[in-house]
C-alpha cells in the first residue's frame, strides 16, 4: 500500500524528517510514536502534501504511485485520509454541505453519480451517529464551535463517509477523555477489513490499547529508531523515550 | 458633458415631472431640494466623501428622460417567494397588475389621504441628511410618487411589505427616482424587504432611490435592501433612519458592484435607548465600483450600534467601504461596535476601507475593526486534503466567509433566495473569487487596523 523510501523533508529549511523508510501493506495498522518534535506530524503532513512541507530527498509509494508528484486533493481522492490533529473551523461553510461536496469529489473521481441530497443526508446522519455525533452538528459550520472532542469525531465522520484505503490518524487521541478515545476507536476498528491500512501516529499508548497495532515504530529526530510488535508500545509507556534517545545519540 | 451640466440636467428633469401627486406641500420639497442640490460643490476628488467614488460614468451620459414603464419583465426575474404586501415599481413607476391589494397602512403616496397625507406631509424629507448624502436632496428635488408604510402605535404588520423595484432596458439615458417613507409609531412593529432587480442591460440607466424611516419610541423595524442588479446599472441609494426612545431596527444590506453604485446609511439615535443593528456584504469583481458609505450618530445616550460589513472584491474591481459612528458628548454609555472585513481574491482589486469613531463623550464602549486578507490558507489545505479541488475549495470559502451573515438572517425565503444566487455568481464568475489556477497565497496576509476606545 505504502512505501516511504528514504524520506528527508524541511520545513523553513530545517531538516526534520531524515532519511525515513517506512513500508505499510494491505489491511496492516502502523503506529508511530516518538517525543514532542520527533517529526510524527511532519511526516502526516509530507503524506498529504501540506504547502511548508518540503521534500528534499527519498520517494513514496502509494499503490505503486508516486504521492509527493501528486497535488493534495488528487492525494485524497487516491486513497490517502489525513484525520488532522487540529480540525480547521470553517465557519459559514456547513459541515453537511462540505461532507457532500468532498463525497461528491470522491464518487466523480471514480466515475460514479453525486448522491442525491436526500440519500447523503440519510447516510451522514445515520454515520455520524455511530459516533456518536448528535446530527445536529452536520448542520452547523465545519467545526465551528465544536469541542476537541467533537472536532476529532467529526474527523472519523470524514473518515467513515470518504472510506479511505490509507488512513493517518495525527494524534487523534490528543485531548480526549477515555469514552470518547473508546468511540473513536470503535469507529476505526469497524474500518479495518483486511485490505485497509492505517497509520496511528501518537505521543502516548493509551490509544494503541483500543486499536491494537500490527507494528510500532519509534521515531526520533526525523528517523525511526526501532521498530517491534505492539509490545513495544508498553515498553515505552513503562521507560519513556529517554532511553531510545539516548541509543540515538 | 460637465459637472455643473449635469445638475442642471437633473434640474431641468425635475420640470417635466409626468405623473404623481401635485400638491403644494410636495411643490415645496422639490423647490427646496433643487436649491440644496445647485447649491451643492459637485464631488471631486478633493470632497472627503466621494474621494474613492468618480461620479463620471453618471455624467458621462445625458439624463434626459424619465425611464419608462414596460412590461415583459417577469420571465427575467425571480422575485422573493415572501408571503407578504407586494409592490411593484417598474423603471421608478408603480405596477398596479403585479402587485397585491394594500392594506391601510400602505399607500402610494399619490393615493394618500386624511391621516396618511399629515404624515407624508409633515415627515417627508425630515429624515434625511442631505449634508452627507448629496443624491437625497436631488430625491427630494425629484420628489414624485412613493410608497408610504405608516403603523399607528402598537399595530403589529404581521405580513412584510415587499417592495420590488424592476429596471429594464431603455432606449435612452434615462432615470428612474424612488422614494419609500416608513413612519412607524409608538410600539409599532413592521418589517420591509426593497428588492432591486433588473432585465436585461442597464447601459442607460440611472437609479436615484432613497428611503426614509422614523423608528417611534419601543418600536421595531426589520429592513433588507437588495441590490442585485445588472452591472452597467447606475444606482445611488440611501437609506436614513431616525431612532426614538428604545427604537430597535435591524437592517441588512447586499450589493453586487456595478459602473457606479453608492449606498449610503445614514442612522441617528435621536433618543435615548435606541438599538441598530446593521450588516452588509459587498461582491465587485470584473471592472465594477461599489460603495458603502456609513454614518451612525450617536446624539443620545444609552444606544447600541452593531455593525457588520462584509466584501468580497475580486479582478479589477473595486470597493469602497467608509462607517464613521459619531458619538456626540452627551450619548453616555454608548455601546458601538463596527467591524468590516474584506476578501481581495485578485492582485488588481482594490479596497479603500475607513472606520471612522469619533467620541465625544467619556463613558462608552466602542471598537471598531477593518481588515483586509486572502483566503486562509489552512482551511483551503483542509478542504483539499478531503479530495475537494483548489477551484471548489475557493468558492466555499468565499461563500462561507459571506454566508456567516447570510445564516444570520431569520427569513428563510431570503437566505434560500441570497444562497443559491450567490453559489451560482461564485460558481460562474472566475473573476470575483480568483482565476482558476491562480496562486492563493498559503498564509492570509492580513493588514489589520482596529481598536477599542
Amino acid at each position: 500500500m505504502l512505501e516511504i523510501n528514504e524520506l528527508s523533508a524541511a520545513v523553513e529549511g530545517e531538516p526534520i524528517l531524515k532519511e525515513l523508510s517506512l513500508t505499510i501493506g494491505d489491511g496492516e495498522v502502523h503506529a508511530i510514536m516518538g517525543p514532542n518534535g520527533s517529526g510524527k506530524s511532519t511526516l502526516a503532513n509530507v503524506l498529504t502534501g501540506r504547502d511548508g512541507y518540503e521534500v528534499t530527498g527519498g520517494t513514496v509509494k502509494f499503490n505503486g504511485r508516486d504521492l509527493l508528484a501528486m497535488a493534495v486533493d488528487k492525494r485524497a481522492l487516491a486513497g490517502v485520509f489525513l484525520a488532522f490533529q487540529y480540525p480547521v473551523e470553517i465557519p459559514g461553510v456547513s459541515n453537511m454541505e462540505f461532507l457532500k461536496t468532498a463525497v461528491d469529489a470522491k464518487r466523480r473521481h471514480s466515475g460514479e453519480e453525486p448522491m442525491s441530497s436526500v440519500d447523503f443526508m440519510k447516510l451522514a446522519r445515520e454515520t455520524s451517529r455511530k459516533i456518536q455525533l448528535d446530527p445536529s452538528f452536520l448542520k452547523r459550520g465545519v467545526n465551528e464551535g465544536f469541542s476537541g472532542g467533537e472536532k476529532k469525531r467529526n474527523e472519523i465522520l470524514q473518515m467513515l463517509l470518504l472510506e479511505p484505503s490509507l488512513c493517518i490518524l495525527d494524534e487523534t487521541d490528543s485531548g480526549l477523555d477515555i469514552d470518547a478515545l473508546q468511540i473513536i476507536a470503535e469507529g476505526v476498528n469497524g474500518m479495518r477489513d483486511g485490505k485497509r491500512s492505517f497509520l496511528v501516529v501518537t505521543h502516548y499508548q493509551r490509544l494503541l490499547d483500543f486499536i491494537v497495532p500490527d507494528r510500532v515504530h519509534v521515531l526520533a529526530a526525523g528517523r525511526i529508531v526501532k521498530s517491534g510488535g505492539k509490545e513495544l508500545a508498553l515498553e515505552l509507556e513503562d521507560k519513556g523515550y529517554g532511553w531510545l534517545e539516548d541509543a540515538v545519540a | 458633458m460637465s459637472m455643473g451640466d449635469f445638475q442642471q440636467q437633473a434640474l431641468k428633469l425635475a420640470a417635466r415631472q409626468p405623473r404623481g401627486p401635485d400638491a403644494e406641500w410636495l411643490t415645496d420639497l422639490r423647490d427646496n431640494g433643487a436649491r440644496q442640490w445647485l447649491r451643492s460643490a459637485w464631488p471631486g476628488r478633493k470632497t472627503e466623501l466621494w474621494k474613492y467614488t468618480p461620479l463620471k460614468a453618471l455624467q458621462e451620459k445625458p439624463f434626459e428622460d424619465w425611464a419608462q414603464p414596460q412590461s415583459g419583465w417577469q420571465d427575467e426575474i425571480e422575485l422573493l417567494p415572501i408571503e407578504g404586501i407586494r409592490l411593484v415599481f417598474v423603471n421608478g413607476v408603480f405596477d398596479e397588475a403585479q402587485s397585491d391589494t394594500l392594506p391601510e397602512q400602505v399607500s402610494l403616496f399619490s393615493r394618500t389621504e386624511g391621516r396618511g397625507e399629515e404624515v407624508l406631509r409633515s415627515k417627508l424629507g425630515t429624515i434625511l441628511d442631505t449634508e452627507r448624502h448629496l443624491f437625497a436632496a436631488l430625491s427630494n428635488a425629484w420628489a414624485n410618487e412613493g410608497v408610504l408604510l405608516h403603523v399607528p402605535a402598537r399595530t403589529v404588520l404581521d405580513r412584510p411589505i415587499y417592495i420590488v423595484h424592476v429596471s429594464t432596458p431603455q432606449a435612452q439615458p434615462s432615470v428612474a427616482n424612488l422614494r419609500v417613507l416608513v413612519v412607524m409609531e409608538q410600539g409599532a412593529r413592521a418589517e420591509m424587504i426593497e428588492h432591486y432587480v433588473s432585465a436585461g442591460r442597464q447601459q442607460n440607466g440611472f437609479v436615484n432611490a432613497l428611503t426614509e424611516v422614523s423608528v417611534g419610541a419601543n418600536a421595531e423595524f426589520r429592513h433588507t435592501r437588495i441590490n442585485l442588479e445588472d452591472e452597467s446599472l447606475l444606482h445611488i441609494g440611501g437609506v436614513h433612519v431616525a431612532l426614538q426612545r428604545d427604537a430597535r431596527c435591524d437592517s441588512f444590506t447586499i450589493a453586487e458592484g456595478s459602473q457606479l453604485k453608492r449606498i449610503d446609511y445614514q442612522v441617528t439615535h435621536r433618543e435615548p435607548g435606541g438599538q441598530l443593528r446593521l450588516n452588509g456584504i459587498y461582491l465587485a469583481h470584473g471592472r465594477q465600483l461599489l460603495d458603502y458609505h456609513t454614518n451612525i450618530e450617536h446624539a443620545a445616550p444609552h444606544g447600541t450600534t452593531e455593525e457588520v460589513f462584509r466584501g468580497i472584491i475580486g479582478d479589477h474591481a473595486r470597493a469602497v467601504f467608509n462607517g464613521r459612528i459619531h458619538i456626540h458628548p452627551h450619548a453616555q454609555k454608548t455601546l458601538a461596535e463596527l467591524n468590516n472585513r474584506n476578501l481581495l481574491t485578485s492582485r488588481n482589486a482594490e479596497i479603500d476601507t475607513k472606520p471612522e469613531l469619533e467620541i465625544y463623550a467619556d463613558d462608552v464602549r466602542c471598537a471598531h475593526g477593518a481588515t483586509v486578507s486572502q483566503l486562509d490558507g489552512k482551511a483551503m489545505y483542509y478542504l483539499q486534503s478531503r479530495g475537494i479541488s483548489a477551484e471548489q475549495s475557493r468558492i466555499l470559502l468565499s461563500f462561507g466567509f459571506i454566508n456567516e451573515l447570510i445564516q444570520q438572517l431569520p427569513r428563510e425565503e431570503i437566505r434560500d433566495y441570497l444562497q443559491r444566487h450567490l453559489q451560482l455568481l461564485f460558481e460562474n464568475s472566475d473573476s470575483l473569487i480568483g482565476e482558476a489556477g491562480s496562486q492563493v497565497p498559503n498564509e492570509a496576509v492580513a493588514e489589520e487596523a482596529g481598536g477599542r476606545h
